[in-house]
């Protein structure tokens, strides 16, 4: 029996509304690939991706010609590859990289996330050579990700890699300066980073994965605004998020079928579906809409904090029932410039730094996608990401900072990364020096948080 | 396999009878039709099936796509599974 409210529900949500599944991530463990020649660890990491990925975009095409709806990245994460570099002290870094970046384009995936380290309690062997080379790693590939973990609620921050990190931004943002900076937007330091995360840049696969799996992120502010613009102005807050959990369980429930499809096709376990609305710089497929849907004038007003924390909890509540498996970031991302919105708020100055960090306690991620002043000083990019990662920490949160300096401009110019990825106004951050706290360097003791058993 | 085939656009003259004909033309059986004008706007549904079709899914989409972009309707073709996962409890 067909149901024609449904039937043309779901069209209008994807022709009219963005609705799609954002990616299929497959994750990859490298583990088996470790070489103390690290040539030769390339060749295995190259044949290992190639192979296990080789069906994965035609898979998701088939399936989205199938069922009718757009699977927007294919995209592919690896073990951290400072786990591999351990094993092999005279190797480049960088090879390595290079090996990731041929083995993306030969499976036709758009990003290949993995190029990074785990150092929330200290540096193993092969995580500060990691380090170190993510500005040169970043420049001479085009679609290696690379992220950085320096805290958790159960290890505190590693203020050593804190303290390394904004220095190495820097550095990424000076060596793409030709490129817009791009090094820098493919860079990501979180605290409490998820092993299953299927959404670049700071895709990973954990040491706790399965060898390989498949996971799923969805996507869909258009259509949640779309259904809250049907509401009454005057309906309460409850019907709101009421509104918001329906929404958020059919658009899961495509992930989800989505996800079981392609494990099947490609003879890989299913791992987990992110419950994310991340947006894109498309008109309406935005995230600060459907703040200001609800009642804000502008993105970043007293209220937007409140207003997010609603969001966030309905689209969670909504998927959760939706999904076998629920992981990764899960929650609403608000990245500037990939948010149509957000970066008219940014124009218009209704949206600051400041209202972003606290914006980012009651939601997934972090400063996100930021584009700041280039001469911004190594310290205070490393302060920011202690604020973050202190935010996380102490929430049991995952938190992340992908700030780009932007090198040469000054705040009120623009920079364009294109495609998904948008444009953003430079926007201001305290200039006032954190240099003393941040040189001090050592660990920040774990919070109370952790010690729950 | 059942597939639901939507029909969205401006009314005109015929187009039941082509979408129907480019169905036959491949062996594929129509089930079940469903028909309305929403604010001028025609919306049809069409459940068929495909289990003897002489063509694979995607080139049978392909060719309700094309049919639609003569007639200047949107025809799209969709496996039935997604809208029981996305509307069913």
């Amino acid at each position: 029996m067909l149901d024609t409210n449904d039937i043309l529900d779901t069209i209008r949500m994807i022709s009219d509304e963005n609705l799609d599944v954002r990616t299929v991530t497959m994750g990859i463990s490298l583990l088996d690939c470790a070489d103390a020649d690290g040539r030769r660890a390339c060749e295995k990491i190259y044949n290992k991706i190639t192979s296990r990925a080789k069906d994965l975009v035609k898979t998701a095409d088939r399936i989205s010609a199938t069922y009718g709806m757009p699977i927007v990245n294919k995209r592919v994460s690896v073990t951290p590859i400072a786990m591999l570099l351990a094993s092999a002290p005279d190797a480049d870094p960088v090879w390595y990289a290079r090996a990731l970046d041929a083995a993306a384009k030969a499976v036709g995936v758009n990003f290949i996330g993995g190029y990074s380290a785990l150092v929330h309690k200290g540096f193993s062997a092969g995580d500060e050579r990691l380090i170190r080379s993510i500005p040169d790693a970043l420049a001479q590939t085009d679609f290696v990700c690379s992220s950085i973990n320096v805290g958790s609620t159960k290890s505190g921050i590693n203020m050593d890699a804190v303290k390394m990190m904004g220095p190495i931004i820097k550095a990424a943002a000076e060596k793409t300066k030709d490129n817009m900076c791009l090094g820098a937007a493919k860079l990501v330091v979180f605290c409490n980073a998820p092993e299953d995360n299927p959404f670049m840049a700071g895709a990973f696969h954990g040491p706790g994965e399965p060898d390989c799996v498949v996971h799923v992120g969805v996507s869909g502010p258009g259509a949640v605004r779309a259904a809250l613009a049907k509401l009454p102005k005057d309906a309460s807050l409850d019907k709101v998020a009421e509104l918001i959990k329906r929404t958020a369980f059919k658009i899961t429930r495509m992930g989800q079928l989505v996800g079981n499809l392609a494990s099947e096709a490609l003879g890989v376990p299913f791992g987990i579906v992110d419950l994310s609305l991340a947006p894109t710089p498309a008109v309406g497929d935005s995230v600060a809409n459907i703040l200001e849907e609800i009642g804000l004038e502008s993105c970043g007003c007293c209220g937007t904090t409140a207003t997010l924390a609603m969001l966030n909890d309905a689209v969670k509540k909504g998927g959760v029932m939706a999904s076998n498996h629920v992981g990764g970031l899960s929650g609403a991302f608000i990245p500037v410039s990939e948010d149509d919105g957000m970066i008219k708020a940014a124009e218009r100055g209704s949206l600051s730094i400041e209202k972003l960090e606290a914006m980012t306690a009651v939601c997934s991620v972090g400063i996100d996608m930021v584009v700041i002043p280039g001469e911004t000083s190594d310290a205070v990019i490393s302060a920011l990401i202690a604020d973050e990662a202190a935010i996380g920490m102490v929430n049991s949160k995952t938190t992340a900072v992908r700030v780009i300096p932007a090198v040469g401009k000054k705040p009120g110019d623009v920079l364009d990364f294109g495609g998904l990825l948008g444009y953003a106004p430079i926007m201001k951050v305290s200039e006032f020096a954190p240099d003393v706290f941040v040189n001090r360097g050592g660990r920040i003791p774990a919070p109370m948080q952790a010690l729950k058993n | 396999m059942e597939a639901v085939i939507t029909v969205i656009g401006r009314d005109a003259v015929g187009i039941l009878a082509k979408v129907c004909t480019g169905c036959a033309q491949v062996n594929v059986n129509v089930e079940e039709v469903t028909q309305r004008i929403l604010r001028g706007t025609f919306a049809m549904i069409m459940l068929v099936d495909l289990s003897n079709a002489s063509v694979d899914f995607t080139t049978f989409a392909e060719k309700m796509s094309a049919i639609g972009t003569q007639l200047g309707v949107d025809i799209r073709c969709t496996r039935q599974e997604l809208y029981d996962a996305m509307h069913k409890v």
